[in-house]
């Protein structure tokens, strides 16, 4: 355990450093081989977690609240494993992605992006949360902008005042809460936030902060441009793995340190804002005519449906039923695994069309289904699970979330969750539409290289056995959740 | 090996098989195409047989695994799924060889059998599934399975087709999840089980009770081509002739109707459901849709849309005979999901034929084929006439236990019903038969072959086209002559009555 933490975070920062010094091909194989041997400890993490439960570790042998812990629970753990899992497909894809010059530039900044992801699932206190969403920002922001061309540096400036922005209120209201309570660790601070003014302003300091990070509809305008401009393997990350941090930070925020029960209005403005997001982000999703634009706002329409999760949840423990909060918790974490490989698939799916065709976009697309088969069948499995149609992790996702919204009698969540899907159709046939269409020459276009088809096919692989054994990750959903419900074990 | 537990696993993965090796056949390797079809499809036979023997012998089938803590996925073998496993494996066979023909020397055969397999897959799945959830995994895959099959030629009208069925069944298929998840936060895990799971709830939930039911014949309607809800079908026609076929006779019109008598008998209880008071409008809505569809088909002068609306109304025969309360109605409508598959089956194999051979596709263009293709009209004289419910043609049969079960359950309409639409089975049939006998032939410059390959001058078509039509016809022909007999759909559909209604 002790000794895979250290790879676990120095690895992709090695890489990081390694492929920024060395671009050679030397210096590429060995930071593969770091950034491959953290996935390892992910892996390695999470067997430990699965025998012995939640795994504590104090920096330097200073605990909290002195120092820094790290605290591996069932939804850390899952969250890890999914970097790993997907920062493998991304970097394999890009392997066989990137032409020459764009290379030097992308590995350090993905080493570092795969590098911070790895440490904010991994912190224990608020602060250092901070600094990680920090440091994400950052390197999600330079990747943004690695095409260099005048859109592409406007969206990903846009980008970058946007998450600080967001990232300020989330200080603000951390420095709140110090002030208030005096540690800044998550276990500590658990149940010892008052129901003061002035927590509750801090709450929803950082709720507002971290919902900007996540994109939440109406703060979602940033959203779009930056994911659809990025360089297909960046646009992956960011969409499966950035926006789903903040969101991560956000449920510690609502679930570890606040009680549920006391503020269930402001959980139903979450959720509000989060129908009004799956509505208005599939339209929009709908009406695009470029393939990754249709993908990123996608993302804000799957964004909304994991904050159905506050009022599902709260709700449920106020109605004094642990059990539904319990679904309600499965679903929304599912929901987050599921949408992350789902989503990596689409961008990455997209980025291969694009270079395989010249264009993203959709009316291009014509032959491609005979052109590109195999690919064209990814997207269609990616967007089955988006759908939330069997048998896939999104159907699952939404399976849970459904019958918990049934059982409480949130029929407006009901029908959300319903039409959505149906929304979510519409942007996912409309583009298998265009590739059945037979064109009257067909087009002439490069074979996809291999590491990217099988990065593509392994994403859709993950995604269907979410869906016929969705039983393996829903266990360790729980493990060491420490929901204010004392019951929920 | 435990074969109770792994058979029912083997029936859908053995197509989901088929489906991923053609994947990897190229596209011009057709014998070995063909090959592992019939491989495929008839291991399935097989596979059926030992199952059915093995009910017979009262083994049990089931195969279970867990998707999350309280929900299963439950395959089985019952009473019901025997039957519909039973008619989907043989026509599939039937059909894989009328396919293989039908795009001989067609473009992207590897796909369109890759997803032909996969729909196979989802339509084992139905059959076997034990629960509810496992029924919506499977009715929506082959929802999806069946998109391509519809766009298969790639034309802009074939994608118009694919869009509108797409709308429908998305829908439907999002009201059935509605309706599934509901039943399952009232009452949990649940099993298909005869005499149904939801009585224990009443009368405090009667009315939810009543919504679920509504949403769920709202869902599973679209499939069923219930009216207004049908509108997906008669558009779906542009698609090749043996997607259609399969589309009316077996796949996916016979799973909205399945899962209807499901829903009826085994969820929530034909006896619980009339005591809700949902069956009556059900019935009404079936017996309309029966003459508004035979009203609509006489109108329509392409003969696949003829077609196309005469499914729709004989769907409803089958909803009827469920929702008519009794024995008799019941035996009725599990005779008729197989009759009908038989008979509307070999009617899309010889539009195909016509089709194919001689580019006939429009009724007025049949005179006189009777003389130059005369075992392909015979199947169709054949079918055409079980259709309209001649004796001794299995379409009889059916409609006689159907018109017993509304004599019995005292809904005399149900007679007019079924008279109104025989007379117009007869309007809209007859004429195309008459025609295609005793009309005066047309010049070959009017109606020019298709593909000259199929004209040959030693038979009417190509075998792998015209086998499939004479066999199907010669079992819709004996379904009815020996419908007394144990081993005929009646009798089947006599057994598993008993069953439901024992006490």
């Amino acid at each position: 355990m002790s000794g895979a933490l250290p790879i676990l975070i120095g690895g992709p920062f090695a890489a990081a450093m390694v492929s920024f010094l060395f671009t050679g091909a030397i210096g590429r194989a060995l930071s593969v081989l770091l950034a491959t041997a953290s996935a390892v400890a992910a892996l390695a993490t999470s067997i430990e977690v699965m025998r012995s439960g939640v795994q504590i570790h104090a920096l330097a042998g200073w605990g909290a609240p002195l120092g820094i812990e790290l605290r591996i629970d069932g939804l850390a753990m899952l969250m890890l494993l999914l970097t790993a899992g997907i920062s493998l497909a991304v970097t394999t894809f890009a392997a066989g992605y990137l032409k020459g010059d764009a290379q030097p530039h992308f590995w350090p900044l993905w080493y570092f992006l795969w590098g911070a992801l790895n440490t904010v699932f991994l912190v224990s206190d608020i602060f250092s949360l901070y600094v990680c969403l920090e440091l994400i920002t950052l390197a999600a922001v330079g990747g943004t902008a690695l095409s260099g061309d005048r859109i592409a540096l406007s969206a990903s400036l846009r980008y970058l005042m946007s998450a600080i922005m967001g990232s300020l209120a989330y200080l603000l209201g951390v420095a709140m809460i110090y002030a208030q309570v005096g540690t800044l660790d998550l276990t500590q601070l658990s149940g010892r936030l008052g129901s003061s003014w002035s927590s509750g302003a801090a709450l929803s300091l950082v709720t507002a902060g971290l919902a900007m990070k996540t994109a939440l509809f109406p703060l979602h305008f940033w959203l779009p441009a930056a994911h659809s401009l990025a360089p297909a393997p960046i646009s992956a990350a960011l969409s499966a793995m950035v926006v789903k941090a903040s969101f991560y930070v956000l449920l510690r925020f609502w679930f570890q340190l606040s009680e549920p029960t006391s503020n269930q209005l402001a959980a139903h403005l979450l959720g509000a804002l989060g129908m009004a997001a799956v509505l208005w982000g599939s339209v929009q999703a709908a009406l695009q005519e470029r393939l990754k634009l249709v993908v990123a706002y996608s993302t804000v329409a799957q964004i909304g449906y994991l904050f159905f999760i506050f009022p599902l949840f709260g709700g449920a423990l106020a109605a004094g039923r642990s059990e539904w909060a319990q679904e309600a918790w499965k679903g929304g974490i599912i929901l987050i695994l599921a949408h992350a490989v789902a989503k990596s698939a689409m961008f990455l799916v997209s980025g291969a069309l694009l270079q395989t065709f010249g264009s993203d976009r959709i009316s291009d697309l014509k032959g491609a289904a005979v052109r590109a088969p195999l690919t064209l069948a990814a997207w269609g499995i990616a967007g089955i699970s988006l759908i939330g149609l069997p048998p896939s992790g999104g159907f699952i996702a939404k399976w849970l979330l459904l019958t918990t919204a049934i059982r409480q009698e949130y029929w407006l969540y009901v029908a959300v969750l319903l039409l959505g899907g149906l929304l979510a159709s519409v942007y996912v046939f409309r583009v298998l539409w265009h590739s059945f269409l037979t064109p009257e020459e067909m087009p002439s276009v490069s074979r996809i290289p291999g590491s990217m088809s099988i990065s593509i096919l392994a994403l859709t692989v993950v995604l269907l056995l979410m869906g016929l054994r969705p039983a393996i990750p829903l266990e360790f959903t729980l493990i060491g959740i420490p929901l204010p419900a004392g019951d929920l074990r | 090996m435990n074969w109770n537990f792994w058979l029912p696993i083997f029936l859908p993965l053995s197509s989901l098989v088929t489906a991923l090796l053609i994947l990897v056949i190229r596209e011009n390797q057709h014998r070995l195409r063909t090959f592992v079809n019939l491989l495929g499809a008839t291991l399935k036979i097989v596979m059926v047989a030992v199952v059915g023997y093995g009910v017979y012998t009262q083994h049990a089938y089931e195969a279970r695994m867990p998707l999350s803590l309280t929900l299963d996925l439950v395959l089985r073998v019952d009473d019901i799924s025997l039957l519909f496993l039973a008619l989907s494996s043989t026509l599939w066979f039937l059909t894989t060889i009328f396919a293989v023909g039908y795009l001989e020397g067609s473009p992207h055969q590897s796909r369109f059998f890759c997803f032909f397999s996969l729909c196979m897959t989802a339509t084992m799945g139905i059959s076997l599934a034990g629960n509810l959830i496992t029924f919506l995994i499977f009715y929506e895959m082959l929802t999806l399975a069946t998109y391509p099959l519809i766009v298969h030629r790639g034309t802009e009208k074939a994608l118009r087709a694919g869009r509108i069925y797409l709308a429908y069944t998305l829908v439907g298929g999002a009201v059935t999840l509605a309706g599934t998840a509901w039943i399952h936060t009232l009452v949990g895990p649940t099993q298909f089980a005869h005499g149904g799971v939801l009585a224990p709830l009443a009368p405090t939930h009667r009315h939810q009770l009543q919504a679920i039911f509504t949403l769920m014949i709202v869902g599973l309607g679209v499939k069923a081509a219930l009216f207004p809800l049908h509108g997906w079908l008669p558009t779906a026609m542009v698609a090749p002739a043996p997607v259609s076929a399969l589309l009316h006779a077996v796949a996916v019109v016979k799973a909205g109707v399945f899962g209807i008598v499901r829903l009826i008998y085994d969820v929530f209880g034909v006896k619980f459901a009339v005591s809700l008071g949902v069956l009556a409008p059900l019935s009404w809505l079936a017996g309309f849709t029966i003459v508004y569809g035979s009203i609509r088909a006489l109108f329509q002068h392409d003969l696949k849309r003829r077609l196309a609306y005469s499914t729709v109304s004989q769907l409803s025969y089958i909803v009827l005979g469920a929702a008519v309360f009794g024995a008799s109605g019941t035996i009725g409508a599990l005779a008729h999901l197989v009759h009908q598959g038989l008979m509307k089956i070999t009617l899309f194999f010889c539009a195909g034929i016509l089709g194919e051979t001689w580019g006939i596709h429009g009724v007025d263009e049949l005179s006189g084929i009777g003389r130059r293709m005369p075992l392909t009209m015979g199947a169709f004289t054949i079918a055409a006439f079980g259709m309209i419910g001649t004796p001794p043609m299995a379409g009889f049969v059916s409609k006689w236990y159907l018109g017993l079960g509304g004599v019995r359950a005292g809904d005399y309409w149900v007679l007019a019903v079924l008279i109104a639409s025989s007379v117009l089975n007869c309007a809209y049939f007859l004429p195309i038969i008459h025609d295609a006998w005793f009309g005066k032939s047309r010049q070959d410059s009017v109606a020019l072959p298709q593909r000259r390959s199929l004209v040959v001058p030693a038979a009417e078509t190509s075998l792998p086209l015209l086998l499939p039509a004479l066999v199907t016809a010669f079992m819709s022909l004996t379904a009815g002559l020996f419908a007394g007999s144990h081993f005929s759909p009646l009798g089947a559909a006599r057994l598993i009555t008993e069953r439901m209604y024992a006490p």
